[in-house]
């Protein structure tokens, strides 16, 4: 009992991270139909850069602002000089640049700081049942899902956003930037992964360190549905719950198998995820 | 309604797009006359002569590097025909070049005597088992989905080696001893030499199979897929048993390339089936351009030479391990985004349009 | 009329790669005119609207609305000068709710805040009041209409731009949809530009009108004028 308590504890806090990870997947393809395949890369841009400040500073939060800071501008450069001339002419020559993206970035890291792992600190302690650093995990993503709901629902910059992502024409003809509003989303979305980056990372982190991760994130959005952002969050729960029963029942290289079972049934039954609105299928 | 990813895709190759080996000149009309499958024999047979042909004036070092670029062709093209052919998009055709490379070398170890062929062939009637197996698992899965699932396919396939350790090596993997040329050609051809003839030859006759398959009723099928699933369904176009079917081929022809590799490398590791290979045999196959087996090629020269360019050159600048390991990937990455970015239809599409500018106009 | 126009396009042309879409379209549009653009399928009516506003790049000529260049201004732009574009279908984002939709049209307002606007359309459209919550999915093709008419006028602009409103609705639903911008301009003077194949109902309606076809202006007049001109109707407008 105990066993299946604490795998329950970890499998929330591990699914905290999926579930950021999972967010900033959905915001963007909310609003380009893209799944972003180098949010990773990102993330990982992120974390490095956290790395690098603690290390010089000596202080976790500035890392973790630096951090934060670095997905925000590595999502909006991103957006505005990679995909946008690209995704203009074909989708999925944008998809496969993201590809392209996440290569080039690993590659980057792993040239800069090296292939090899390097220690990373968690925010808070990890030991015990409660430990503060998982409670942290939770508490800063369900945090981070609240003001995402409440900037799309109640804000002005969330209007255009939606309305930019629903109907970019309409949104013109009232007056958006458009483009501004893929980049904002980009932007917010990297700065999300950044924190999945940040809760993910510890206690090693190396060029690779976020594969496995993402995979999980594009698990959860997949199986939330990737149109939505309050799926992404349910399904990174959920996920996170699932590979820790797995692979502390039966074994963690089945982990990833187990993930893969898990979306081709929820798929099999509702093929636009569990939490999707059925809406009428343009023909 | 088609997938946004397979609407792009028709957007991408045009309508006159064709996998057949021969270009579409006013001139390969006439080639036409010829039956599909005698056609692309006569290709196949001219290939095999040319590579033959260089590998008799080149050394060892560029046979294994021939060789490369045939079983990553093979793989390419394999994928070729699903995305660019039914649209669907798989992110885990590295996973299927595993499962072939782990049955080559589980039968060299275990089955010493069958000779290649013979492996060869084995090969693809399992990575075809594993292929229906996945394929039906994911039919009903459509774009980013079906992407997001096979992607997971890629990364999880790997930790089966660790679990199954005894049988699978877990991460040292399989090390196995393939037989060089047959005695009465050992003046003839070094072993290397001999090993990238089998691979050529059997990736010609794949290629064969794949645009045999691929210009005939099965492919037009899978086109009419990847343009409207809707529309095709009404058609009378069966899209389940289709989707499964280009799945099967896709998944034969990349375990094929798998097992090729194994064989001329001697060796299969986890570690040589990550991520990051199913995400370069994706990349590259739009990268050569989608919609044809040529682009395939492009594909797979590049994918091969680019990493041994990249290779050399940060040895030669000696600019440290970090940057020499990292650089091929990164190098890879920049000419991908590139390419993409001034020719969207991929190196096939650029040279395609090269060539049209060069020839002087025709009256038509 | 001597008014000075407030919308001038001089010899504007456009196409769609090889396809010549406006060819060196000139007109004249006064303050406070209700003016018909007309022309069969393909004409170049909805082109003319597009490129007007900035949706679509012109390849030559003039856009000038009061005296002021716009022809480079993207729409989004254009918008924050005066000018409302409906186009065709409404443009209402299906997604959103009717207030939503609505108080998206004058977001980019400095005086957004200011609630007033959104009452006077609220009691200009009386049916959009009462579902102002739900999403815009629900409505009916009358009430879209009606809020993609109410979102334009949420910026407050001086000439507004409507493409085919009448589209998709019963005779009545768009004999009301014509009155109300006759209204409209009555009251507030609004100018008012509509594009329509449904030809007898705009002339009814409008002051002027201008008749297109591929892609040149073919005759232009008092809308009473090209009412009783036969040849006009039969050669262009089909009835």
């Amino acid at each position: 009992m105990t066993h299946f308590i604490n795998l329950t504890l970890n499998g929330l806090a591990t699914g905290a991270a999926y579930a950021a990870l999972a967010l900033s997947l959905v915001i963007i393809y909310q609003a380009t139909r893209l799944v972003n395949f180098a949010q990773p890369a990102l993330a990982l841009v992120a974390v490095y850069t956290a790395y690098t400040v603690t290390g010089i500073t000596g202080s976790y939060w500035l890392g973790f602002a630096a951090a934060l800071t670095a997905g925000l501008v590595a999502g909006a450069a991103v957006e505005r000089f990679v995909i946008r001339p690209i995704a203009r002419v074909s989708q999925l020559n944008a998809i496969i640049v993201t590809l392209g993206l996440l290569l080039v970035v690993q590659g980057l890291v792993g040239m800069v700081w090296g292939n090899e792992q390097h220690g990373f600190r968690y925010a808070f302690s990890y030991v015990g049942r409660f430990a503060p650093s998982s409670v942290f995990a939770l508490v800063s993503v369900g945090a981070v899902a609240l003001l995402l709901f409440a900037l799309y629902r109640f804000t002005p910059l969330g209007l255009r956003m939606r309305a930019a992502a629903f109907h970019p024409e309409a949104a013109r003809l009232s007056g958006v930037r458009v483009g501004l509003m893929l980049t904002a989303g980009w932007a917010i979305a990297s700065c999300i992964g950044a924190l999945a980056g940040m809760l993910a990372g510890p206690p090693f982190i190396s060029p690779n360190v976020f594969d496995v991760v993402f995979v999980y994130g594009i698990t959860a959005a997949v199986i939330g549905g990737l149109d939505n952002p309050f799926g992404a969050v349910v399904g990174g729960l959920l996920i996170g719950l699932g590979m820790s029963y797995v692979s502390g029942y039966a074994g963690p290289e089945l982990a990833t198998l187990t993930a893969l079972a898990i979306v081709v049934v929820v798929l099999s039954v509702r093929p636009d995820g569990i939490l999707s609105r059925p809406t009428a299928r343009k023909v | 309604m088609s997938s946004p990813t397979g609407k792009s895709a028709e957007r991408a190759t045009g309508p006159g797009a064709h996998a057949a080996g021969s270009p579409d000149t006013p001139r390969g009309r006439s080639r036409r006359t010829l039956p599909s499958p005698l056609r692309h024999l006569l290709f196949a047979a001219l290939g095999l002569a040319a590579v033959t042909g260089l590998l008799l004036v080149t050394g060892d070092l560029t046979a294994l590097r021939l060789a490369a670029v045939g079983y990553t062709m093979l793989a390419v093209a394999g994928l070729q025909l699903l995305v660019g052919g039914s649209g669907q998009v798989s992110l885990g055709h590295g996973a299927f070049m595993m499962i072939g490379a782990y049955t080559m070398t589980l039968l060299v170890l275990h089955q010493p005597m069958l000779p290649i062929a013979a492996n060869l062939l084995i090969i693809v009637a399992v990575s075809a088992v594993a292929g229906i197996a996945v394929g039906a698992a994911t039919a009903r899965l459509h774009g980013p989905y079906l992407a997001g699932a096979t992607l997971i396919l890629a990364v999880g396939l790997p930790g089966l080696t660790h679990r199954y350790h005894e049988f699978l090596g877990g991460s040292n993997g399989l090390n196995i001893r393939t037989a060089g040329a047959p005695p009465f050609l050992q003046g003839v051809f070094t072993d290397s030499e001999w090993k990238a003839l089998v691979v050529w030859t059997t990736v010609v006759i794949g290629l064969a199979v794949l645009a045999t398959i691929s210009s005939g009723r099965l492919g037009r099928r899978m086109r009419s897929l990847r343009d409207d699933e809707t529309a095709a369904a009404m058609a009378g176009v069966p899209v389940g048993k289709t989707k499964v079917v280009a799945f099967v081929i896709a998944s034969a022809a990349g375990g094929l390339g798998g097992g090729l590799q194994a064989y001329v490398l001697g060796t299969a590791t986890p570690s040589s089936f990550t991520l990051v290979l199913s995400l370069t045999l994706l990349a590259a196959l739009v990268f050569g351009g989608i919609g044809s087996l040529w682009g395939a090629l492009w594909a797979a020269v590049t994918v091969v030479y680019l990493q041994i360019w990249a290779t050399d050159l940060a040895r030669s600048l000696e600019l440290g391990r970090n940057v020499e390991n990292n650089l091929p990937v990164v190098f890879f990455g920049i000419v991908l985004i590139l390419v993409l970015r001034f020719w969207p239809l991929g190196l096939h599409g650029a040279l395609t349009r090269l060539g049209a500018r060069l020839r002087p106009p025709t009256t038509r | 009329m001597t008014a000075a126009p407030l919308l001038t396009v001089e010899g504007l042309s456009a196409s769609y790669g090889a396809v010549r879409a406006l060819d060196g379209v000139s007109l004249a549009i006064p303050a406070g005119g209700i003016c018909a653009v007309l022309g069969a399928n393909g004409a170049g009516k909805t082109t003319l609207l597009r490129t007007v506003t900035g949706l679509h790049p012109s390849s030559s000529g003039r856009v000038l609305l009061d005296g002021d260049d716009i022809t480079r201004l993207p729409a989004e732009k254009a918008i924050t000068r005066g000018l409302a574009h409906v186009p065709e279908g409404g443009g209402v984002i299906a997604e959103l709710t009717v207030e939503e939709n609505l108080r998206l049209g004058g977001l980019w307002r400095s005086d957004r805040r200011d609630r007033s606007t959104f009452t006077e359309v609220m009691e200009l459209f009386p049916p959009l009041a009462e579902r102002r919550g739900k999403t815009a999915s629900t409505l009916s093709g009358g009430e879209r209409q009606m809020l993609a008419i109410g979102r334009a006028l949420m910026g407050r602009p001086r000439i507004l731009l409507l493409d085919e409103p009448s589209l998709g609705l019963a005779p009545l639903v768009t004999r009301q949809i014509f009155g109300l911008l006759r209204d409209l301009r009555d009251r507030t003077g609004l100018t008012v530009v509509l594009v329509e194949q449904n030809a007898a109902g705009a002339l009814a309606v409008t002051d002027t009108g201008f008749v297109l076809n591929q892609g040149r202006v073919v005759a232009e007049g008092a809308s009473s004028e090209l009412l009783s001109d036969d040849r006009t109707r039969h050669a262009y407008l089909g009835f």
